[in-house]
């Protein structure tokens, strides 16, 4: 309870504060839809080889995605120093941080709404019976996406070469995410679709994994 | 401060001296372990049936991989350690261990391709074993690049210390996703079920030792190199204060 007011109120400053500018967002949108565009020059993107290849198309594309989103996650704090003030406020320093992963994972899934519709029709995959399961793959890897990624944009902001540094750190870490989630959306395109509880399994089981030890760890990072 | 640095520095008082014979006595050892295992690795385990000598080269391959999982086990133990008493010793411990442990794995991914061609006719395979010790390398380089990219040596040792843990609990998710992804790897030999010849076992073991004890004299010269360091890091802002103030 103590975690959930301040986190809360923090979600609302952090979701905000997006939703004046939309910067976010709108260059997310942009620039995964150009990713997807561009990756459709190095197959032949007829209907089967897209659905061979267009689960691992979009997840690398939304993992590039967020390796660049998520910089300013941390760094905008710094201008104003505004951390410091954050700090300051009587409350759990891992409530900033579920915060920023809680708002991160937001504008991802927001950015994804938007995407979905034309991944599905540039590259003529039927997306809507298998909505529900899809959803749920999505959630548990962009939470995958989110947590790691707010964790390390608050490392890598007090770094030099910060922009470059987050995605290093960042691309690694995710591979075991990034083969659950493509080969649980692979499973879901197959004829007949099927959710790969292994797979869906593995992406939680990351995600807790992660979550926890955030929770345990990361408050380290935001010490003066 | 002062103290501090002339305990380095000199290094001929008769303490040192007995510290420096036990040193040698030890290197002398794992010098000597490390050729009875490379003796036996090459003449006394028996040719393998169907992949004929180049199999030996296994009897470096997996100790190698192994004790760089004892180097980066050593890494995180220390990074939590670092982070709960701020004491900079574990600091400078995790940072020579991951070091250690990408210089092994290093070795793994070289010996990987130098078995593999013979066997399996190309250099490189996507393989399950060694894609995942491919990504455990860059995980470590990755930490090895963290602590070049912060100048504090407080915030650098906090930051790697966060991101070793975070790297040390993704190794078991790594190689459980890759090798349910794909595998094609002789398939492990140690333990239940294994199928390995007890001579070859004794003898993997035997150079596994041995890599261990190698491991453990690169430690201690590593860690001394990081105490080094940090003492002149020390020296540094001490003169560059002092003729500030003067």
């Amino acid at each position: 309870m103590a975690l959930l007011r301040p986190t809360t109120i923090l979600l609302g400053k952090e979701l905000r504060s997006e939703f004046r500018t939309r910067e976010l967002l709108t260059t997310t949108w942009v620039f995964v839809l150009t990713v997807l565009v561009l990756f459709s020059f190095t197959f032949d993107p007829t209907q089967a080889e897209s659905r061979r290849f267009g689960p691992g198309l979009l997840w690398l594309a939304l993992l590039f995605a967020g390796s660049l989103m998520l910089h300013p996650s941390f760094a905008r704090e710094q201008v104003n120093d505004t951390l410091a003030a954050l700090r300051m406020a009587p409350i759990e320093p891992v409530s900033i941080i579920a915060s920023k992963i809680l708002a991160n994972l937001c504008f991802l899934l927001v950015a994804e709404l938007f995407l979905l519709p034309i991944f599905a029709v540039i590259y003529n995959l039927s997306l809507v019976p298998i909505l529900g399961q899809l959803v749920l793959v999505l959630l548990l890897g962009t939470l995958a996406l989110s947590t790691v990624g707010t964790v390390f944009s608050a490392i890598s902001s007090q770094a030099r070469m910060r922009e470059l540094l987050l995605p290093l750190l960042l691309l690694p870490l995710l591979a075991p995410a990034l083969i659950a989630s493509t080969e649980a959306t692979r499973g879901l395109l197959e004829d007949p679709p099927v959710l790969s509880l292994p797979w869906t399994g593995l992406l939680a089981a990351f995600d807790i994994i992660f979550l926890t030890v955030t929770w345990l760890f990361g408050e380290y990072l935001l010490e003066e | 401060m002062a103290q501090r640095a002339t305990s380095v520095v000199e290094s001929t008082g008769p303490g040192q001296r007995t510290r420096a014979g036990v040193h040698a006595a030890e290197t002398l050892g794992v010098a000597l372990l490390l050729g009875v295992a490379g003796y036996a690795a090459l003449f006394i385990a028996p040719t393998e049936r169907t992949m004929g000598v180049i199999q030996r080269i296994f009897y470096f391959h997996v100790p190698s991989a192994w004790t760089g999982f004892v180097a980066f086990f050593i890494t995180f133990v220390a990074s939590i350690a670092y982070l709960r008493g701020r004491n900079p010793k574990w600091d400078r411990l995790a940072v020579s261990a991951a070091e250690i442990g990408v210089a092994f794995f290093t070795v793994v991914l070289i010996t990987g391709p130098i078995w593999a061609k013979p066997v399996w006719g190309i250099w490189w395979t996507w393989d399950a074993r060694l894609t995942s010790s491919f990504v455990l390398w860059l995980l470590f380089v990755c930490y090895m690049l963290l602590r070049t990219l912060v100048d504090e040596p407080e915030r650098r040792a906090v930051l790697s210390a966060v991101f070793g843990i975070f790297a040390s609990f993704d190794i078991p998710l790594v190689y459980f996703s890759i090798w349910f992804f794909r595998t094609q790897h002789p398939q492990p030999v140690i333990g239940a079920g294994g199928s390995l010849d007890p001579l070859m076992r004794n003898v993997l073991l035997l150079c596994w030792a041995a890599l261990l004890g190698v491991m453990v004299l690169l430690l201690r010269q590593r860690y001394r190199l990081e105490t080094l360091r940090h003492e002149v890091e020390e020296l540094r802002t001490e003169s560059a204060r002092r003729s500030d103030s003067a």
